[in-house]
């Protein structure tokens, strides 16, 4: 049941030779798609993006005195490189060194990436292939709660936390299980429950019909069908959402902001007050900003093949 | 996609609510203090008699919230022993850059920090209002009567309550200079605004170098130097019970006398010839960060800079700080004998919204000599003092920062806050920082001030 859709491009070479005089479909696709002005255009783009961000990499290696005094590009008519800025953000012990808040910042968002993972697959099944009284219109309610701006919910939210009804353990204030972290995961799963389940319903959706039916014919219940069939076509998908969840929850602020405790705070919380006092630190910032760029970085890397598949995972064959 | 990025929600003051002075000190009430059982484990030891009347607080803990982060929390952090020492509580300390706003959100979701150093009164204001600050118990009134101005402890006072011990202060009544080229070229440091001015021209006519340096580009917080520079100059001129007025607009925005002190100001820094040093015409005032705004004396293309004592941390590393280095500050002087020698200045406040034993303790810790002095010799590098009359001077780590003690502790000292902190938050922190951005770019007094009249909320 695997049947996971990936697309051939070894196929298409096996068109008719050039002896035929027309032009070959791969070569007509070619010329159809690219161009070299596009080509050109879309280098330049790509360069000028990520222009800032080599200069911030050229900072961070950068002595305070020059990073301060002069523009990045100077680094490459008098060479000084130095590697004090990374050695200042991840020495020191506890709270100095930004190791401490990268454990933290894992700690927060493998969770806070897994449980509304988990939660929006399950209940975008349901939205997509159950059939039950008021469904359209509990859809269209989720569906309409993205509308409201995190920032409105959170002062209620956190009030909840804090005095939670019917005598339930408060998960924020002085005694906070955990230092804070449920809080900060279940903040996380809310703000992103809307939209995961309208994505992963979308996903499902396209899922023909048919193989649903004729899993059904072979007697297979809601369980058997959501975990052999659903599951595996929608990895990529799911993957996707993945990857978009990751890099949200890690390079939060403000739900860390208002949720967090100091002793779970996050790297980005730690970033922010890197700048010192009064912005005289500002160039470990740089040093600062790629410590926490690796992790998202290889994560994307790791899964960006997915991340492909999954813009097309309804697109099944046959 | 939703938006995740934190909006940069105003840093400063959220005061809604202008700060209106208590009346009189002596009658303010308090909280009642509360203690804990057993013996304090500071009985006996030496600066610990004010807080061993709270009992045994050990295995309990105090959060603080407050907006120093580091380098300079450390310092903080290590004066917090001898507490620990004479109490047996420990402190939880969290520093944040974005403490204005994270501070009223915390607090109205209920889970609000034992303590915070609160640097505006304003913002203290708009706390009281939410009902969650409790007053300050009496050790700590007693702690702040004996050793601070009445001025200060106004500040810390909503409608007749005594709620907030302050903590550290920093001057803005200085000009920086080079004692250094002082010496050199035979120049003092002058004694009045016109004396002031005739160096001024001396230092023009001479050629070398431009007599004055400012930048007020702050992000969004630009033209807030300059609102420093208007306040410093109304209250020579006004004298501080009128600066109050202005301050609580009980005199209208731009009161002739207002005009009269912002014409003042611009008689230096729109004057062609006076500024700006070393960083080119008078408009390059608005786009030099306040940062690197006096940074021009060390290299001597500039020899006068208005900035607070915190401007000490902007000096490249290296730089000699003292009466006969490279650079140091001298007090901006006055242009109204009559009206002693006001201070302006800020500083914080510590705010308390728990009346545990331990909490009390601390607020009274903080608010004692035994404090101070523990955190003047927790800050050798300098970079910290307060207001505190009992802290010693020889304790404090640099040059400027028993300048700036000795500034506070002068009997003929009248200090006020920095006005635009206690005014309501669209103009202290909006229209007056806007109108003075366009009034140093080419306004004319009158107009600047009449739209910053025009914003006043009603």
């Amino acid at each position: 049941m695997t049947t996971t859709p990936t697309p051939e491009p070894a196929m298409v070479k096996e068109t008719p030779g050039p002896t035929t005089g027309k032009k070959s479909a791969s070569r007509a696709a070619r010329e159809g798609l690219t161009s070299k002005t596009a080509s050109g255009v879309s280098l330049v783009i790509a360069l000028l993006w990520t222009l800032p961000t080599f200069g911030l990499l050229v900072s961070s290696f950068r002595p305070e005195r020059e990073a301060k005094g002069n523009g990045w590009w100077n680094a490459f008519t008098d060479p000084n490189f130095t590697l004090d800025n990374y050695r200042e953000v991840l020495g020191g012990e506890g709270d100095a060194s930004l190791v401490t808040f990268l454990v933290n910042s894992i700690v927060i968002t493998i969770p806070g990436v897994l449980i509304p993972i988990t939660l929006a697959t399950l209940a975008a099944y349901a939205f997509a292939w159950m059939k039950f009284k008021g469904r359209d219109v509990l859809f269209v309610a989720m569906f309409a709660l993205q509308i409201v701006p995190i920032q409105v919910t959170l002062i209620p939210l956190l009030s909840l936390y804090t005095s939670p009804p019917f005598n339930l353990r408060p998960l924020a204030g002085r005694d906070a299980p955990a230092g804070g972290l449920y809080e900060l995961w279940l903040s996380h799963a809310i703000f992103a429950m809307p939209l995961a389940i309208f994505l992963l319903h979308n996903f499902m959706r396209e899922i023909p019909g048919e193989l649903i039916e004729s899993a059904r014919v072979d007697g297979a219940g809601h369980v058997e069908i959501f975990t052999k069939i659903m599951l595996p076509l929608m990895a990529p998908a799911i993957a996707a959402f993945g990857i978009f969840q990751f890099l949200w929850v890690w390079n939060d602020l403000l739900v860390a902001l208002v949720f967090s405790g100091p002793d779970v705070a996050p790297l980005t919380v730690k970033l922010v007050n890197l700048v010192g006092q009064r912005g005289e630190d500002w160039h470990l910032l740089s040093a600062g900003a790629f410590v926490s760029l690796v992790i998202p970085l290889a994560v994307f890397l790791g899964l960006q093949r997915y991340f492909v598949r999954g813009l097309l995972a309804g697109s099944v064959k046959g | 996609m939703r938006s995740r990025n934190i909006r940069h929600a105003t840093i400063a003051a959220m005061a809604a609510t202008g700060l209106v002075l208590a009346g009189c000190a002596s009658d303010t009430s308090t909280s009642e203090t509360n203690t804990a059982e057993g013996t304090s484990p500071g009985e006996g030891v030496e600066g610990c008699e004010d807080l061993t009347q709270f009992g045994d607080l050990s295995g309990t803990e105090v959060n603080v919230y407050t907006s120093i982060i580091e380098p300079e929390s450390d310092a903080h952090k290590a004066s917090y022993e001898k507490f620990t020492e004479c109490t047996g509580a420990e402190v939880a300390y969290e520093g944040s850059n974005q403490f204005e706003t994270q501070l009223i959100v915390r607090v109205r979701g209920g889970n609000a920090p034992d303590i915070a150093y609160v640097p505006q009164p304003g913002l203290l204001g708009t706390l009281v209002d939410t009902g969650s600050v409790v007053p300050a118990p009496e050790p700590t009134a007693e702690n702040v009567d004996e050793f601070w101005g009445e001025d200060w402890k106004n500040y810390g006072s909503v409608d007749d309550t005594f709620y907030a011990a302050p903590l550290g202060a920093n001057v803005k009544s200085f000009v920086w200079y080079s004692p250094k080229m002082f010496e050199k070229e035979g120049y003092e440091v002058p004694e009045t605004w016109d004396e002031m001015l005739e160096l001024s021209d001396e230092i023009a006519q001479k050629g070398d170098m431009k007599p004055w340096c400012a930048g007020i580009e702050s992000g969004e917080g630009t033209g807030w130097v300059l609102t420093d520079w208007l306040e410093d100059a109304l209250l020579r001129d006004v004298g501080p019970e009128t600066y109050d007025q202005w301050v609580n607009h009980e005199i209208p925005f731009d009161d002739p006398q207002v005009v009269e002190s912002l014409d003042r100001v611009g008689g230096i820094l729109k004057n062609s010839d006076y500024v700006n040093g070393g960083h080119g015409d008078v408009n390059s005032i608005a786009t030099t960060t306040f940062q690197d705004g006096g940074l021009p004396i060390i290299d001597g293309n500039c020899a006068l800079h208005r900035q607070a004592s915190f401007y000490a941390a902007q000096w490249p590393e290296g730089t000699d700080v003292s009466e006969n280095g490279d650079v140091f500050a001298f007090y901006l002087p006055v242009t109204n004998e009559d009206n002693g020698r006001p201070v302006l200045g800020g500083g914080e406040f510590t705010v308390a919204f728990d009346d545990r034993p331990e909490v009390q303790a601390f607020q009274t810790y903080l608010s004692s000599d035994v404090w101070a002095n523990e955190k003047a010799e927790a800050t050798p590098g300098g970079g910290w003092v307060s207001a505190n009359t009992g802290l010693d001077i020889e304790l404090l780590g640099s040059p400027i920062d028993r300048l700036s003690a000795e500034t506070f502790q002068d009997p003929e000292a009248v200090f006020r806050f920095d006005g635009s902190d206690l005014m309501p938050s669209a103009v202290g922190a909006g229209s007056f920082w806007k109108e003075m951005t366009s009034w140093i770019t080419g306004d004319d007094s009158e107009d600047a001030l009449q739209n910053i009249e025009e914003s006043w909320p009603n």
